[in-house]
């Protein structure tokens, strides 16, 4: 665990850029320092490796005070990854990542094993390995830069920005590679951002942070968004901030209905039955897979006219997707139903936009309920 | 009589090929005054230029040298220095290095400032010693123009040794004196010649010192 204890940062010029902040960051989980710009986000972070002395305050790295190591030793003991990668544009790839290796003394053949072995959990083509960094994307740079802050294998990373320089696509897939790699490696990260739905996205907790370095709320990114501290957080977390907050709901519980589903190639008799059951239907291809909506009264037997079908949205998968997917298919599908489909793709039910609204309603209770309990304690 | 002729005349002459006054006696000498200078040089503007580039401190007054050394002529430093030390390489080689040393110490500085501060951030985060973050991340590079700030200096040399031959001593300037005091002109231009020759030359060895020692990661571009 680092425990930031009463830590004020004064620059010589007379800014304070950190302001007496306490926090206690968990071991093995990914904690984001949030808020927007200058508020001492990444002033904060280079203090817990000694970029950046502390004014006053102390950090304690598992009970021990970082002060209490050698400077080189304490950094070695923690991956550093920055906004733009920061590799060194003179070595290749491969010895970019066994740059800490190295330092610990590895051999350069045990270093470069290593790396090769870092390039593939980080989703590199080992292909790369002999080229420079400015041959490389922007995206494959900070995976590169995350591979070196790996490569020791320490026990906490720090990363400032790492992802915030790249296009949304590419960011997404960092993002969601960040997490794979913590479920495999079970870090202690420390994460910067300016961008609350990445905090929220990645965050096992999340520290929001406000101008002049003042701590404003520190919780997990649903009681964030449950519970704002403040109307500055409030403002922080944005308009949409309900919605978001659907994120944390599982939609496994979601009640869905079948009878609306009939396959392209159903006969007479089944879509007459069907068709009073329900006012629309969703056709699916013979394997299962949704093709689009219908009125009963528009189909006809062995013969479906695939363009005259209702676009259905986006479908979500139960269990795996949260309650905010399935409402978000209800809203995008214009029959007002979502479309639920299992890992390969094949509707299994689906759902009315009021049934998804008492889920939420229900999901609230639950939340609310556990909070008493917890007051009540 | 054009220049080309007196070249011609000079190179195919058969007696200036050997001897103590022959070409390839002259053109060592004047390439240990050469290198004799340069090294003198680099031993100084490097380690300033490291340090101070490395630190960032003691730009202003650095600036303020380099400008002052420049402004130095180097033959009435030469003058000078024979008036007060008399004969000999000293007073040569005093003012090859004081040419010498501002582009060094200048571009070096220069050249590690301008290094990108992302990867020396990154390095001091990872654990890297300051001696390592020097060496292995600002050198490197650095390295296209600390070359260049060399190769500068290198070539000003070559051309500037030539008034090793006022105070008696030899080199290609021995060429140039002599036939400008005999009116032997074959003489004066086989001299410049060698020494414009001898100033590629250089040019060459820089060229192919950089090939060699300069990252391809950072060799692009053409700096350098
Ligand atoms: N070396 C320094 N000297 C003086 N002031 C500094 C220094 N570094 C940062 N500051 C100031 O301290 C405050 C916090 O800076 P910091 O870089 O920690 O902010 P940040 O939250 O990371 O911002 P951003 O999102 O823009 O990166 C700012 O007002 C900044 O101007
Ligand atoms: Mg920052």
């Amino acid at each position: 665990m680092i425990r930031i204890d009463a830590v004020t940062k004064r620059y010589p010029d007379g800014t304070v850029a950190v302001d007496r902040l306490s926090l206690e960051i968990p071991d093995r989980a990914i904690t984001v320092l949030v808020g927007p710009s200058g508020c001492g986000k990444t002033t904060t972070l280079r203090m817990i490796n000694r970029m950046v002395e502390p004014t006053e305050g102390s950090i304690l790295l598992d009970g021990q005070d970082i002060r209490q190591q050698p400077v080189n030793t304490l950094r070695r003991s923690m991956g550093y990854v920055i906004q733009n990668a920061g590799l060194f544009p003179h070595r290749t790839i491969l010895d970019n990542i066994a740059t800490v290796p190295r330092l610990l003394g590895r051999s350069r053949r045990q270093a470069r094993d290593r790396a090769a072995e870092l390039m593939e959990r980080v989703g590199l083509d080992t292909a790369l390995a002999k080229r420079y960094p400015y041959q490389l994307s922007g995206g494959q740079q900070q995976r590169v830069g995350v591979a070196r802050a790996l490569a020791a294998d320490p026990p906490v990373l720090l990363m400032d920005e790492p992802f915030s320089a790249v296009d949304p696509v590419v960011r997404k897939q960092l993002q969601d590679e960040l997490l794979r790699i913590q479920e495999e490696l079970g870090k202690t990260i420390v994460f910067v951002t300016h961008d609350i739905d990445e905090a929220i996205k990645l965050g096992t907790r999340v520290a929001v942070l406000r101008t002049g370095g003042r701590l404003a709320q520190y919780a997990p990114p649903a009681e964030l968004l449950s519970a704002p501290a403040d109307a500055f957080v409030e403002d922080f977390l944005g308009a949409d901030r309900g919605i978001r907050r659907l994120s944390f709901f599982p939609s496994a519980d979601l009640e869905l209905q079948t009878a609306p589903l009939v396959r392209a190639d159903a006969d007479a008799g089944t879509l007459a039955a069907r068709a009073t059951a329900v006012p629309y239907l969703l056709v699916t291809d013979p394997d299962g897979r949704p093709l689009g909506w219908s009125e009963p009264g528009r189909l006809t037997a062995g013969a479906v006219d695939r363009e005259q079908l209702l676009d259905y949205g986006r479908p979500f998968v139960p269990g795996t997707d949260s309650l905010r997917a399935a409402l978000d298919g209800a809203v995008l599908s214009p029959t007002g139903w979502a479309v639920a489909v299992d890992g390969e793709g094949r509707a299994v039910g689906v759902v009315s936009q009021q049934v998804i609204g008492e889920a939420i309603r229900a999901a609230h209770g639950r939340v609310a309920e556990r909070a008493g309990e917890a007051a009540g304690r | 009589m054009n220049v080309l002729d007196f070249a011609r005349a000079f190179f195919g002459d058969g007696a200036h090929w050997h001897g103590y006054d022959g070409i390839p006696t002259r053109f060592a000498e004047h390439i240990g005054y050469c290198l004799e200078a340069l090294a003198i040089a680099a031993a100084i503007g490097l380690p300033v230029g490291l340090l101070t580039g490395h630190t960032g401190r003691g730009g202003n007054a650095l600036a303020f040298l380099a400008t002052a050394g420049r402004a130095l002529p180097s033959f009435g430093l030469l003058v000078l220095m024979f008036i007060w030390i008399g004969l000999g390489l000293l007073p040569v080689m005093i003012p090859l290095v004081v040419l010498a040393v501002p582009p060094i110490l200048v571009t070096t500085y220069e050249a590690v400032r301008s290094v990108d501060p992302s990867p020396v951030d990154a390095a001091r985060g990872m654990g890297m010693p300051e001696t390592r973050v020097l060496f292995q991340v600002e050198v490197p590079v650095a390295l296209p123009l600390i070359l260049s700030g060399l190769r500068t200096a290198a070539v000003q040399i070559v051309s500037t040794a030539t008034i090793a031959a006022y105070v008696s001593l030899g080199g290609l300037g021995r060429y140039i004196i002599d036939g400008l005091y005999q009116k032997d002109y074959e003489k004066v231009v086989g001299g410049a010649t060698l020494v414009a020759g001898l100033a590629l030359v250089t040019l060459a060895v820089f060229w192919a010192v950089s090939r060699l020692a300069v990252s391809p990661g950072v060799r692009r571009g053409g700096r350098g």
